[in-house]
């Protein structure tokens, strides 16, 4: 068995549309060890959100090889958690049983888990509470939950701090790394954000659109936990944006910390 | 209603403009603005009996309110009102139960399967803009003048609310959820169950709310096309000897047990739509 969790190998996918194909990815090549967080990162439309579908086994469509443990990935399961842009909760459940979902509280190994994960993600009090009543951030959190109850040996993230301000989305990225060095969950992690890949990434993936291609790899050589204002952390921020420019692409959001 | 003196207070808060004075004259015009709404009725009733008593109007046509209660109590007290309108009920509870059961299970085949909505919604949707008042004759043809005729004719009109808004609330359940429900791997059965029909509950139930109100107009015509006993028929049997106080308490009695039967499954609703949060209308709470 290969020390790599997921592999993904001449993957491409192209969708119908009435103006023609379009290659929404084109010739994609990587892969992940177990246990690694991976970040992607690119300018919209390049086909991030089509990749992780494909790895999430929601979008089955592709051409190439998808494969994780070694087996090719047909349809969606537990053993990939997914984490979209927005949380996705059952409206009509409360916070604990939105968790639970489709397992049962009264099992009591389920409920000790789900205990265990509100205190992780730190929603104690709010087990009751319907999403109405819960704040953006926190709602991600019980998604982020709902995921991790089931084990996953991959979590994929599209974008899941995209619509949170800039307190609460570095809070969150602390959440997510505390999570990860925990759980040592495999991580794919979608962003627009440079900081955010930079910060949280131990490899950045650098796609360009127009056909959506991977661009560079590159990796991010600094010990957790990282500090954002280091010279070092500095200098890779610099290399990725140069890998962009490179692109001669559109320039990306850097809205956020600077 | 609220007492004179707070409503002098905010009368002389409109000279002043501090802002507490500001608020609670905001809150008092919200308060009038739920009492408004009795504020014609009201009228209308008291120029209703005025001018009844002046022996301006015709009794036969139009008798005064007074007249009507006395008439109200008296039927009260003799039991024939309840005794009609405990048939009447009974007519509408069944009725509604077959015919809103059948519309509830036809929208939720319909809803799950497009081999069902195919096969079944074309012939579905040609009889639901069918008219009472054209079926009942046939009806009566057929089954007769007995309980039969008038339960299918309520039995008819409940069946199409329920179907239509329940198809219509399982084909609008986001696709988004769908996804998660995947990716978490919930069966057939907990996809119908914890996530298709908690979805669809708001249209289920608006669907209800419907359902009982053609119900009870289904009563109404089943009642008078031929019927001895109900509600309908006492209408009915007090225009044939121009009992014009009988035909308004009738009247006055079904406009309460309909709005009464609306209030019911609203307060039901209420309770199973908690976790809603949509928007309740300007003012609204
Ligand atoms: N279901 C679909 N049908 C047709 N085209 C699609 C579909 N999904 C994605 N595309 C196309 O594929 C390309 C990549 O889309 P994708 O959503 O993966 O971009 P993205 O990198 O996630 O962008 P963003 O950062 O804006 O979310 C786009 O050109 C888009 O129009
Ligand atoms: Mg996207």
């Amino acid at each position: 068995m290969s020390e790599h969790s997921l592999v993904i190998e001449h993957l491409n996918r192209t969708f119908a549309s009435p103006a023609g194909p379009v290659h929404a990815l084109s010739n994609i090549q990587l892969k992940v060890k177990q246990g690694e967080f991976v970040t992607l990162i690119g300018p919209s439309g390049c086909g991030k959100s089509t990749l992780l579908k494909i790895v999430g086994g929601l979008d089955t469509g592709y051409e190439g090889k998808a494969e994780l443990n070694g087996r090719p990935i047909t349809g969606p399961g537990i053993e990939k958690g997914v984490i979209f842009q927005e949380p996705r909760l059952f409206p009509w459940l409360t916070v604990e049983k939105n968790i639970a979902a489709n397992l049962s509280l009264k099992n009591p190994a389920v409920r000790r888990r789900v205990d265990e994960l509100i205190e992780l993600v730190r929603l104690k009090g709010f087990e009751k509470a319907y999403p109405r009543e819960l704040s953006g951030g926190m709602a991600q959190r019980v998604a982020i939950a709902r995921a991790l109850l089931r084990s996953p040996d991959v979590l994929l993230l599209d974008e899941p701090f995209g619509a949170l301000d800039a307190f609460t989305r570095a809070h969150m990225q602390e959440v997510l790394l505390d999570i990860w060095q925990n759980n040592k969950t495999t991580m794919l992690f979608v962003t627009h954000d440079l900081d955010e890949a930079v910060f949280l990434g131990e490899k950045v993936v650098i796609m360009n659109p127009r056909p959506g291609h991977i661009r560079e790899i590159l990796p991010i050589d600094l010990p957790f936990p990282r500090s954002r204002t280091g010279a070092s952390f500095q200098e890779l921020r610099r290399l990725v944006l140069q890998a962009f420019e490179k692109g001669e692409e559109p320039a990306l959001d850097l809205g956020a910390g600077i | 209603m609220f007492p004179a003196s707070t409503r002098n207070k905010t009368l002389q808060g409109g000279l002043h403009s501090s802002p507490q004075i500001r608020k609670a004259r905001q809150r008092s015009v919200r308060l009038t603005n739920r009492w408004i709404g009795l504020l014609l009725p009201l009228t209308l009733l008291v120029v209703w009996q005025a001018a009844g008593s002046a022996e301006l109007l015709n009794p036969i046509l139009l008798p005064a309110p007074f007249d009507i209660w006395e008439e109200f109590r008296a039927m009260l007290l003799s039991g024939e009102l309840l005794s009609n309108l405990g048939i009447s009920t009974w007519r509408v509870l069944f009725g509604f139960l077959m015919g809103g059961g059948l519309g509830l299970a036809a929208g939720l085949w319909v809803g799950f399967s497009h081999k069902a909505e195919r096969l079944l919604n074309p012939s579905l949707q040609m009889l639901r803009t069918l008219p009472h008042l054209a079926i009942a004759p046939l009806f009566i043809l057929w089954f007769g003048f007995g309980e039969e005729s008038k339960l299918l004719l309520i039995a008819k009109g409940s069946f199409f609310p329920l179907y239509i808004n329940t198809f219509l609330g399982i084909r609008s359940v986001d696709n988004k959820l769908f996804d998660v429900a995947r990716v978490l791997e919930f069966s057939r059965m907990q996809m119908i169950m914890k996530l298709i029909l908690p979805a669809s509950l708001p249209n289920i139930l608006l669907g209800t709310r419907l359902s009982l109100g053609v119900a009870w107009i289904g009563l109404v015509v089943a009642e008078m096309m031929g019927s001895t006993s109900g509600i309908g028929f006492m209408i009915n049997d007090a225009r044939s000897m121009s009992l014009t106080t009988v035909m308004f308490v009738g009247i006055v009695v079904f406009a309460i047990v309909g709005k009464l039967s609306d209030s019911l499954v609203l307060l039901v609703e209420r309770r199973l739509l908690r976790w809603r949060d949509s928007f309740q209308g300007e003012g609204g709470q």
